[in-house]
């Protein structure tokens, strides 16, 4: 039998690149099939064609075996093929109904919406693949997780067999992702089979059937879960020996440097999403808060960065309060900031490399004088920012927004770490990166460390807090229920307090269910 | 002009050094990184033009006869009406070249006047296309759709005409600065309110601004009509004429009207450059404009730029008012713009909201404005068609790729320096 999708020689490129160069490529029936690549390697292009996105310049597509010319994604639907995209195409103030039917609506006659019976539709395919997901709920009312169940409907729906997903667990938290694991092997087990594009090793090690990995636009290798380990798909990743894990030395804490005592932030919907928070970074330290997400980290960042006025308590930055300050004075105070939305908050996309490296001290000199920019100043600061952090574009006036992610990543850790900082608050900084950019952050900030900086690390990825930090917080709902020390804690311990277990609890011996059941 | 252009001369070997070094995928040579920004304008005029070609063949009698008695004879036509129609569009624009050469060779100082003043006209049509396209694109930049320049204009016009007949006595030195003043300060009042509104409420400027727009026009009706009307005017609703000390002065005696606030606003338009792009005003202006919450991230203070970004619009557009009673009516009058707030939206946008292309533009379309009514008298073409032309291009400028599908051009990777303007409903 003819496995279910075959790519042969597929060739694209664009002005300048060669985004795939011959790709060969086979899924068959009933399996994940996990592409592994780093950001820009070429996955996302190669799917888009499958998509019908792109045209390919060279190279064929078979479906079973049968030749088929993809011009557009209904001819992607038609071949059977569908898509979870990394960012949902959903539309909030619908139902769930109204999403799925949209582009494929069921009609009664006189040409009205027959919503019922797509509802039943919806609702048995839920239940054949235990999507758990409600017909009539609004898309707004539901969770990330919940959103791209909605998104795999969608493709049911619509009878697609060959499902790709595009960095599904980008925007996941850990439990979610793992019932999507359980999802696909579902799907599987049914009978439809899966391309699962990721640059995450864990996830591929576990959940994958056989991995393909792609480099610079071509396939570099293949390989089975049970025979490779994540060294050496890093390493056929980014084409060279990587270092996942971190290397330091124990930490030498100093004076206190942040001093926050029992903080309270509310949200713009004056939730309280901060509750009377006490917790002590020192020089030389990095302190990591782990919790999951939407459990107040973004808030107790927002308060120490000025970002947010908090309702309660203080804040303290060297002896000074900095409670109410304002964000330019927190980091005039040597506070730096790497931002949880690099996009959003963290740079200006249509500016510049050269002015996004000077965005917070734009006003100071020596970038201007009185009120003129110096740009010579600005410029030669670029070219040296660019070299000290490998920062890979053009030039130093491409925009900062045609950069890839880990490029943008590093144009704001070379603007924060430049400056003379005694605190650094680092909020997801290798969210959606590769793991060669990951490597070089890390290293970075644990090289601040040992300048003497605090550092504040808050992120989801339990990995990353675990290897980092020298002291860990842990924070559900909005308080810190545990500080530990990183020598005495797993990696349970730390993810049953993210599940909201209490310490007191953690002295009874816990089962493998008895977390499930927690989750 | 974007960013690329406007940095200093010494670095710019390095800039492109490293342009060319880093990737084959942005190796361009400088020359077609100039050019490239004029590209999608340039296609838009053209096409314009096309369409409006088609369109006064469409409109004309005379084709249409030609058709009846044979093709040849209907296309030649055709091209005849076109070609009579553009003719005398280029010639109300720019002068009769045969008469601006006989004229040079006489060397009558009258008859070379004369014969150059199509040419000099374009440009005194430019004039207030200039401040009030700065004004609008000003607001862009800040990330604020200004559509009340049309009452932030007659607002400042007003001012201007009071302090121009009211006060008595100064030397025209002072004078004309202080009538040019009071227009900017009363039109950036008027964009204030508006600003302010959202900074505080979060009104949205676009509604704010129509609803302004009406307050003035009617302000300025009942000003003339009362506190302001001439008197013996019988009646009729014009205020009094400017002491000849409020004048911009004229460079040519009567009936060329070309005068300095040409100058004026090519002087204007310079310092807005410098202040956007030169300064850490600009920079934090475009900043918000491109990224409010990145602007906030970096310590800007957003409510205070978008109140000064709206006060600068709109003083920009006062200063469109002021100059047109101050150089060519000396008296207010309704009816004293021929909607130059409303084509100065289209106009910043021909020309990417940066000075030089808003320049650029206004240069356009005064040419077109000043050429169309030859055209009419010429050719019977009705001076609508300017209009159409106008947004025509427009709207080929808004939609950019029906040009790059028409002219199979490859979209520009990243446009950098183009205006981002936020959604008419978002924040």
């Amino acid at each position: 039998m003819p496995p279910v999708l075959e790519l042969s020689q597929i060739t694209k490129r664009f002005p300048g690149v060669l985004a795939n160069d011959h790709i060969d490529l086979t899924l068959n029936e009933g399996e994940i099939l996990a592409l592994l690549g780093e950001n820009g390697a070429g996955k996302t292009t190669l799917m888009n064609i499958l998509y019908g996105l792109y045209q390919p310049d060279e190279g064929e597509i078979r479906v079973r075996g049968q030749k088929v010319s993809i011009h557009s994604p209904t001819d992607a639907i038609r071949a059977g093929i569908g898509m979870v995209h990394q960012h949902f195409m959903l539309i909030p103030v619908f139902t769930v109904t109204e999403n799925v039917m949209l582009g494929a609506e069921t009609v009664r006659s006189g040409g009205f919406l027959d919503r019922k019976r797509a509802a039943e539709r919806i609702l048995q395919i839920s239940k054949q693949y235990g999507l758990d997901v409600d017909p009539d709920a609004y898309v707004r009312d539901l969770s990330v997780g919940v959103q791209q169940r909605v998104e795999i409907i969608k493709l049911l729906y619509r009878e697609a067999d060959i499902l790709i997903f595009d960095e599904p667990t980008a925007v996941l938290t850990p439990q979610e992702a793992d019932s999507l694991f359980a999802i696909m092997r579902e799907l599987v087990r049914q009978g439809k089979s899966i391309i699962f594009i990721t640059h995450k090793l864990r996830e591929v090690l576990e959940f994958s059937d056989r991995i393909t990995v792609i480099r610079r636009g071509a396939v570099v290798g293949q390989a089975l879960p049970g025979q490779a380990d994540k060294n050496l798909l890093a390493a056929m990743m980014v084409g060279r020996q990587v270092t996942l894990e971190v290397e330091k030395t124990p930490a030498q804490p100093g004076e206190v440097v942040l001093d926050v005592r029992d903080l309270t932030v509310a949200d713009d919907q004056q939730q309280v999403m901060v509750e009377g928070v006490s917790l002590q970074v020192r020089a030389g330290e990095i302190v990591g808060v782990a919790g999951v997400q939407g459990n107040g980290q973004t808030e107790l960042v927002q308060a120490l960065t000025g970002l947010r006025s908090p309702t309660a308590g203080s804040i303290r930055l060297l002896g000074q309060d900095i409670t109410h300050a304002q964000p330019r004075r927190v980091t005039e105070l040597g506070v730096a900031h790497v931002p949880e939305d690099r996009q959003k908050d963290g740079l200006v996309l249509s500016f510049p490399v050269a002015d996004n490296l000077m965005l917070c001290t734009y006003y100071l000199p020596p970038f201007s004088k009185g009120v003129v920019l110096q740009e010579p100043v600005i410029l030669k600061n670029a070219l040296e920012r660019i070299e000290e952090y490998d920062i890979r574009t053009p030039g130093p006036m491409t925009s900062v927004g045609s950069l890839s992610g880990g490029n943008q990543q590093k144009v704001i850790i070379a603007r924060e770490f430049s400056r003379p900082i005694r605190f650094l608050v680092a909020s997801q900084p290798t969210r959606g990166l590769d793991v060669g950019s990951i490597e070089y952050i890390h290293k970075r900030i644990v090289q601040k460390r040992d300048e003497g900086c605090a550092v504040l690390l808050v992120s989801p990825e339990l990995d990353e807090v675990m290897e980092l930090s020298d002291r860990i917080a842990v924070m559900y709902q909005g308080k810190i229920v545990a500080v530990l020390n990183a020598g005495e804690a797993t990696k349970e311990m730390v993810g049953l307090l993210m599940a909201g277990v209490s310490p007191e609890g953690l002295e009874k011996p816990t089962t493998p269910q008895a977390v499930e059941a927690t989750l | 002009m974007d960013e690329k252009t406007q940095k200093p001369k010494n670095d710019v070997g390095k800039v492109v050094l490293q342009e060319l070094t880093g990737g084959e995928a942005q190796a361009k040579s400088p020359r077609r990184r100039f050019w490239q920004p004029l590209v999608l304008p340039a296609l838009a005029i053209f096409t314009g033009l096309l369409i409006g070609a088609v369109l006064i063949i469409l409109t004309s009698e005379q084709v249409y006869a030609a058709f009846r008695q044979s093709f040849g004879a209907g296309l030649l036509a055709a091209l005849q009406a076109v070609g009579k129609a553009y003719g005398a569009l280029l010639q109300g624009s720019f002068g009769d070249p045969v008469r601006i050469v006989n004229a040079l060779g006489s060397g009558d100082a009258l008859e070379i006047r004369r014969a150059i003043n199509p040419f000099l006209e374009s440009l005194v049509a430019a004039t207030p296309y200039i401040f009030a396209g700065l004004a609008v694109a000003v607001g862009f930049r800040a990330g604020l759709f200004n559509i009340g320049v049309e009452g932030q204009l007659f607002i400042g016009a007003a001012a201007a005409t009071f302090v121009g007949y009211a006060v008595k006595g100064l030397p025209a030195y002072i004078h004309m600065p202080l009538a040019m003043l009071a227009g900017a300060v009363a039109g950036g009042f008027w964009g204030f309110i508006p600003g302010w509104l959202k900074a505080k409420t979060g009104g949205h400027e676009v509604i704010n601004t129509i609803m302004l727009n009406w307050i003035a026009f009617r302000l300025t009706d009942w000003l003339l009509a009362g506190p302001m009307q001439r008197p013996n005017s019988g009646g009729m609703p014009i205020s009094p004429m400017i002491e000849p000390t409020a004048r911009i002065p004229q460079f040519f005696p009567a009936p060329i009207r070309f005068h300095l606030g040409f100058f004026i606003a090519l002087a204007v338009a310079y310092f807005i450059y410098w202040l956007l792009f030169k300064t850490t005003w600009g920079f934090n202006l475009r900043t918000v404009g491109a990224n409010p919450n990145g602007a906030r991230y970096a310590g800007m203070n957003i409510v205070r730029t978008t109140v000064l970004g709206m006060t600068l619009s709109g003083a920009l557009a006062g200063l469109a008012g002021a100059n047109q009673v101050l150089a060519i009516t000396r008296a207010m009058a309704m009816g004293l713009s021929s909607g130059y707030g409303f084509d100065s939206i289209a106009l910043a946008l021909l020309g990417n909201s940066t000075p030089l292309g808003v320049v650029l533009a206004a240069l356009l379309f005064g040419f077109l404005r000043n050429g169309a009514t030859n055209m009419m008298v010429v050719s019977r073409i009705p001076i609508d068609i300017i209009s159409i032309l106008q947004a025509l291009i427009l709207v080929f400028i808004a939609a950019p790729a029906i040009i790059r599908s028409i002219y199979r051009l490859r979209s520009v990777q990243a446009q950098e320096g183009g205006v981002f303007v936020r959604s008419w409903g978002g924040k």
